[in-house]
């Protein structure tokens, strides 16, 4: 080791501590830059706030209110803006969006911090990488010309039948259950000699129960006449796949961030996986699962292209509460008003709606994180 | 141990096995003074072997204490007893443990209900950020229990002697009990599950003298109803509540630069603080380890 001291003097001066006057003009120009960085974006967003806010007003003080409410559907061009007609079919689409994101986000973010081991973990997070990645417009194709025909086609057509398969497939999957205790248990020669006859009448049972699905199945699927028209429903199901990694990787950094140590406890005082998972980990780690679900709320509610493509409807609507027919999101409502050469021509007001539209939807997002955060302190299991 | 500890074990014996179920006929004589056998136990993390052919017997209704210097693989081998290494991905045993006579590595043994009778406190309190309540009734509803978690909360922060200070704010958060307080808290939580084993993982290194004291008057409290085994840095603790003591140290082979954790001594504790039989313990135990 070299020798480290230095020759130190008896007294120091202010002099010798200060910053050199280069150094100090050269942090001043750093600390100023930065801060403009900063304003910028702060500018850019009041600068929207301000022109949405100005040109909302506009609509707000001179639309026809009583054209407003209760009207055929959304017809801009004709100066008529029933807002029924475009909040509903965004509520469905972003309700049917979490159905699908939030068990699947969630299961996903519980399995990936609590069961997955490394292996698994190191192919399934990426993957999960990549569906995040994928261009919303694909996904709008893909709702468009795949999920429509296949998935909400044969529901709409034959919600009955659809839900016996379900209802079937669920009761093939618990026989298939029993079958498997009692043929373990057979071969383990656990039991007495009736075991022989449980595993052979539960795998009966079994070939049974999936023939009369199967059967059903087929029935349920050759039934229907494919069609290529979009619904709420294929839009919020193409919503819905968009927002899986977001729940997913945001509930999953929570439940990561909950200390080992509670794991460790509860497993100690005989909890199974799934009852730590449920009982400590997603209590403790709920703000962050609560913010993953706002955060594809807003996303899903904000979501354009897929509705856009996928949704049944563009420039104008009739009302609809059904997820089976088309309808127009207020994201697709705007879009479709703005895009084509001839934008925004028509009745005088139907430029400001757009900007209306655009306060609805900010406004519903603002609530949404106002009532998150309220719920959030609450419930918080704080660690 | 000494004669006067002997005999009311003998006296207790009997009442004691009454109460369990699963001793109703009684295992055969060697058996009988003996919760846990371990036998050639080795554990490895991956590649490393941390702990190499431990054996020792653990007596019931008694405190063990595992003592040895940092690193030598203590809690490793605690945690062997209630297969809470299951719980590190990479980590392997091998080798026999018997609780009860009954090998708890058997591939049929569930690990969930080894630990509702063997009991753990760790290092630092780590209650749930639940409400006092809700954490000495986590154990018995996760298994199953709706009723009479009233009086499981009850008896078991009593026996912990923790409810003359908590019983007007069970319904606060665990939280906010101080360090010793979370402790106990920690013991209630376990003796609640109705355990027939505690470990404890140096359960009193957080916590300051008076705390330290409080735990050290609650484990002998306790050890008619349990056997107890704890690890410590603390010579004078082992030496004050312990009634065996098992001495480990890390054997390092400079050959090839590992380090691996061996058994030394066990006995009872009054022979190893008093006359051990190996040299390295009582280096150690005097303090003149190293
Ligand atoms: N999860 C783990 N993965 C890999 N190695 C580990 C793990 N836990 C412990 N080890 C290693 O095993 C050896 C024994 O560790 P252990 O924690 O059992 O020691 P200890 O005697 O309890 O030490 P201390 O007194 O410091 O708590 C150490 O070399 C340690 O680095
Ligand atoms: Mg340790």
């Amino acid at each position: 080791m070299t020798d480290m001291s230095v020759a130190y003097p008896e007294r120091l001066t202010v002099d010798q501590l200060q910053i050199a006057p280069s150094r100090r003009h050269r942090e001043a120009i750093i600390r100023y830059t930065l801060l403009v960085t900063a304003l910028v974006s702060v500018l850019v967003s009041a600068l929207i706030v301000w022109i949405l806010l100005r040109e909302a007003w506009t609509f707000i003080t001179e639309v026809v209110w009583a054209d407003t409410w209760g009207q055929q559907g959304w017809f801009p061009r004709r100066g008529l803006y029933d807002i029924p007609t475009i909040i509903v079919p965004s509520l469905i689409v972003t309700g049917i969006a979490m159905v699908v994101a939030g068990p699947l986000g969630l299961g996903a973010a519980v399995y990936l911090s609590e069961y997955a081991n490394r292996r698994v973990r190191s192919w399934l997070k990426p993957a999960l990488e990549i569906l995040a990645g994928i261009p919303s417009v694909v996904l709008g194709f893909f709702a468009l010309t795949w999920i429509a025909p296949n998935l909400v086609g044969p529901i709409g057509r034959n919600t009955f039948g659809v839900i016996g398969a379900v209802i079937l497939l669920g009761y093939a999957a618990v026989s298939a259950g029993i079958a498997k205790a009692k043929i373990k248990q057979y071969r383990e020669g656990v039991a007495d000699p009736s075991a022989r006859v449980g595993a052979v009448a539960s795998l009966a049972m079994l070939v049974a129960v999936f023939a009369v699905a199967g059967a059903w199945i087929l029935g349920v699927w050759l039934d229907f006449a494919p069609n290529n028209a979009g619904s709420l429903a294929a839009a919020g199901i193409g919503v819905g796949i968009l927002t899986i990694p977001l729940v997913a990787s945001i509930s999953e950094d929570a439940m990561a961030a909950v200390p080992d140590s509670l794991r460790e406890a509860s497993a100690g005082l005989g909890a199974r996986k799934m009852a730590t998972a449920t009982t400590v980990v997603l209590p403790a780690a709920i703000s962050g699962i609560v913010a993953a679900f706002i955060v594809a709320i807003s996303r899903a509610i904000g979501e354009t292209m897929v509705v856009f493509m996928a949704g049944g409807a563009a420039d104008a609507a009739r009302f609809t509460d059904s997820p089976f027919e088309g309808g127009l999101t207020m994201t697709a409502a705007i879009a479709s008003l703005a895009s084509g050469t001839d934008s925004v021509v028509g009745e005088g007001l139907t430029f400001q709606s757009l900007y209306f539209v655009g306060l609805l939807l900010f406004l519903f997002t603002l609530t949404l994180n106002i009532i998150a955060a309220r719920f959030v302190s609450k419930v918080r299991e704080a660690y | 141990m000494s004669m006067t500890d002997e005999a009311p074990r003998l006296i207790e014996r009997p009442v004691a096995a009454a109460a369990e179920p699963q001793a109703a006929e009684p295992p055969p004589a060697a058996e009988r003074d003996v919760v846990f056998r371990s036998h050639d136990v080795n554990v490895y993390y991956g590649a490393f072997r941390a702990v190499r052919d431990v054996t020792f017997d653990v007596p019931k209704n008694e405190i063990m204490a595992l003592i040895g210097p940092s690193g030598c693989g203590k809690s490793t081998v605690l945690r062997c007893y209630n297969r809470m290494n299951d719980l590190i991905k990479d980590a392997r045993v091998t080798g026999a443990i018997t609780y009860r006579g009954t090998d708890l590595y058997d591939e049929r043994v569930d690990p969930v209900e080894v630990r509702r009778r063997i009991g753990m406190v760790f290092q630092k309190p780590n209650p749930f950020p639940k409400s006092i309540y809700d954490n000495v009734a986590y154990g018995p509803r996760v298994a199953g229990q709706k009723k009479g978690l009233d009086d499981v909360v009850e008896s078991s922060l009593r026996k912990a002697a923790l409810w003359e200070e908590v019983n007007d704010r069970l319904n606060d958060s665990a939280l906010g009990l101080s360090g010793g307080q979370q402790q106990r808290l920690c013991i209630a939580r376990a003796i609640a599950v109705g355990p027939d084993v505690l470990l404890m993982d140096e359960p009193c290194s957080a916590l300051d003298p008076i705390a330290t004291a409080r735990i050290e008057d609650l484990m002998q409290e306790i050890k008619q109803d349990y056997t107890i085994m704890i690890v410590t840095h603390n010579m004078q603790q082992a030496a004050r509540v312990s009634d065996t003591t098992a001495f480990f140290t890390a054997d390092v082979r400079s050959e090839n630069d590992t380090r691996t954790g061996i058994l030394v001594e066990v006995d009872t504790t009054q022979k190893m603080f008093s006359n051990p039989a190996d040299e390295r313990t009582e280096n150690y135990v005097t303090g003149r380890f190293g």
